[in-house]
């Protein structure tokens, strides 16, 4: 096939959460530039089963930039080298034919390895249902516009609640700190009036299942924002220091 | 209590706790800065005799210091910390790693710049406070300066010293607005203006001074 690109990859394979992991080398033949990186896996995982081999465990599902849930650690980089972009946004033609990648799982001891490059996030999950959600009667949907929010405020709250929750910005901290995201979810609410009656429990309870949950603390580095896929601003953290703070003083 | 407890340490809290820790001890180093200048004055050390005098003498000063002493030994203790906390909190490190693709080297290294800030102020500490204090011999503040700094072996590690501190507080200062949710687009020019008096104006101005004794005497 012309075009195409041989590649090798090497992967952190892993049987669960209590064995030992390994680097595992391949080498891919027939990789077309214009596969996802998630096809190239595919790809990959066909041959193996081919040859009787484990496939290689990796998470997936909307494959579209929206779900969250492609995790990988590509060449030192959370979620590969572009910006912007989740792993099943990425496509071959950002490397070479001879190239070779490593590829590994989100490192973080709240992201235990559960298998090869698949870790438990549920860690996040908790932290959402610690005070991540606005308390409503159920019923019907109000009507639109009912509460006048202005338009920059409702841009920003908007901006926040582009998080997919993938990790990235856990994967990427030196510190595998989860403010980014912690901070995302409470910027979310405090800047929009439905969040408020609940603003001040909601951070305490979210910081303190983040803590409980053994992320580190943010530093400042804001590797986070540089690798996360929604680009979700930094300014999100000063957000939630200073309602932690409020929170706090009042 | 229970909140003042739980608020310390928790990781929000405890960066708020670095930020209010170094907020004040910048607020020191410019009155550092302020005395030091004194030494430029050519009057053979005489007024800057007097305001270490007034330093040494004066009874206010003394729970000040002890404040001050207390906020380099909270800055630390919490910075260690944290350190180790978050160290903990990758046990398995990667095996392929880019992080210069994502943040700065002074962000990074805070840590490292900062211990080796706290090693130096120890020497100096002993040095000018320690010794003139505790145990005085007669030799005036200004005498015991202009002797170490006609030593290029202290100017050269006091020199090395400031260029740690500038570097730490490259990534300080900023980081400090960021932590008490300050850092917005609006104030961005105005920390950026700060910050820059702070990490890169405060060491070069408190390094003319050993220059200018090694060189000048
Ligand atoms: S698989 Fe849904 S974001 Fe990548």
């Amino acid at each position: 096939m012309s075009g195409t690109m041989t590649i090798t990859l090497n992967v952190w394979r892993q049987r669960d959460r209590n064995s030992e992991g390994r680097f595992a080398l391949y080498t891919l033949p027939n990789v077309s530039p214009d596969m996802s990186f998630l096809e190239m896996l595919d790809l990959l995982n066909l041959d193996l089963v081919r040859k009787g081999e484990e496939a290689i465990a990796f998470d997936h599902d909307c494959r579209e930039g929206i779900c969250g849930t492609c995790s990988l650690y590509i060449n030192g980089r959370a979620h590969g080298p572009l910006k912007g972009v989740t792993a099943c946004q990425l496509h071959m033609r950002t490397f070479h034919d001879g190239d070779s990648i490593t590829i590994e799982p989100w490192r973080a001891k709240p992201f235990p390895v559960i298998r090869d490059l698949v870790v438990d996030r549920s860690a996040f999950d908790r932290i959402m249902a610690a005070g991540g959600f606005v308390s409503v009667r159920t019923g019907g949907a109000p009507d639109a516009n009912t509460i006048p929010i202005p338009k920059p405020v409702a841009e920003e709250a908007m901006d926040a609640a582009a998080c997919i929750g993938c990790g990235a910005c856990v994967a990427a901290c030196k510190n595998g700190s989860a403010m980014l995201f912690v901070a995302a979810k409470v910027s979310q609410l405090a800047l929009l009036p439905q969040g408020h009656a609940e603003r001040a429990r909601r951070v305490e309870s979210m910081v303190a299942q983040m803590d409980a949950e053994g992320f580190g603390a943010c530093s400042n580095t804001y590797a986070c924002e540089a690798e996360c896929p929604k680009q979700i601003s930094v300014t999100h953290i000063a957000r939630l220091n200073s309602e932690y703070l409020r929170a706090n003083l009042t | 209590m229970n909140k003042i407890a739980s608020f310390t340490t928790s990781s929000v809290g405890r960066k708020l706790l670095m930020g209010l820790t170094g907020f004040f001890l910048c607020s020191f180093l410019l009155v550092h800065l302020y005395l030091n200048l004194f030494l430029l004055k050519q009057d053979r050390g005489s007024t800057f005799d007097s305001y270490a005098d007034f330093m040494a003498t004066y009874p206010l000063i003394r729970p000040l210091e002890i404040i001050l002493f207390a906020g380099f030994l909270l800055h630390a203790f919490v910075g260690v910390w944290l350190w180790i906390a978050n160290r903990l909190a990758r046990p398995v490190r990667y095996a392929v790693n880019r992080p210069s693709e994502n943040s700065t080297l002074s962000s990074r290294t805070a840590f490292w710049t900062g211990t080796f800030v706290l090693i130096f102020l120890v020497i100096h500490v002993n040095t000018f406070f320690v010794s003139s204090r505790f145990f005085p011999s007669g030799i005036s503040m200004y005498e015991r300066v202009c002797e170490a700094f006609q030593s290029p072996l202290y100017v050269s590690f006091y020199l090395v010293a400031l260029a740690f501190l500038a570097y730490h507080l490259k990534h300080g200062v900023q980081s400090a607005f960021q932590t008490f949710g300050l850092k917005r687009k609006k104030y961005e020019t105005l920390i950026t203006a700060t910050a820059l008096v702070f990490w890169l104006m405060l060491p070069i101005a408190f390094a003319v001074l050993p220059l200018y004794f090694l060189l000048a005497h």
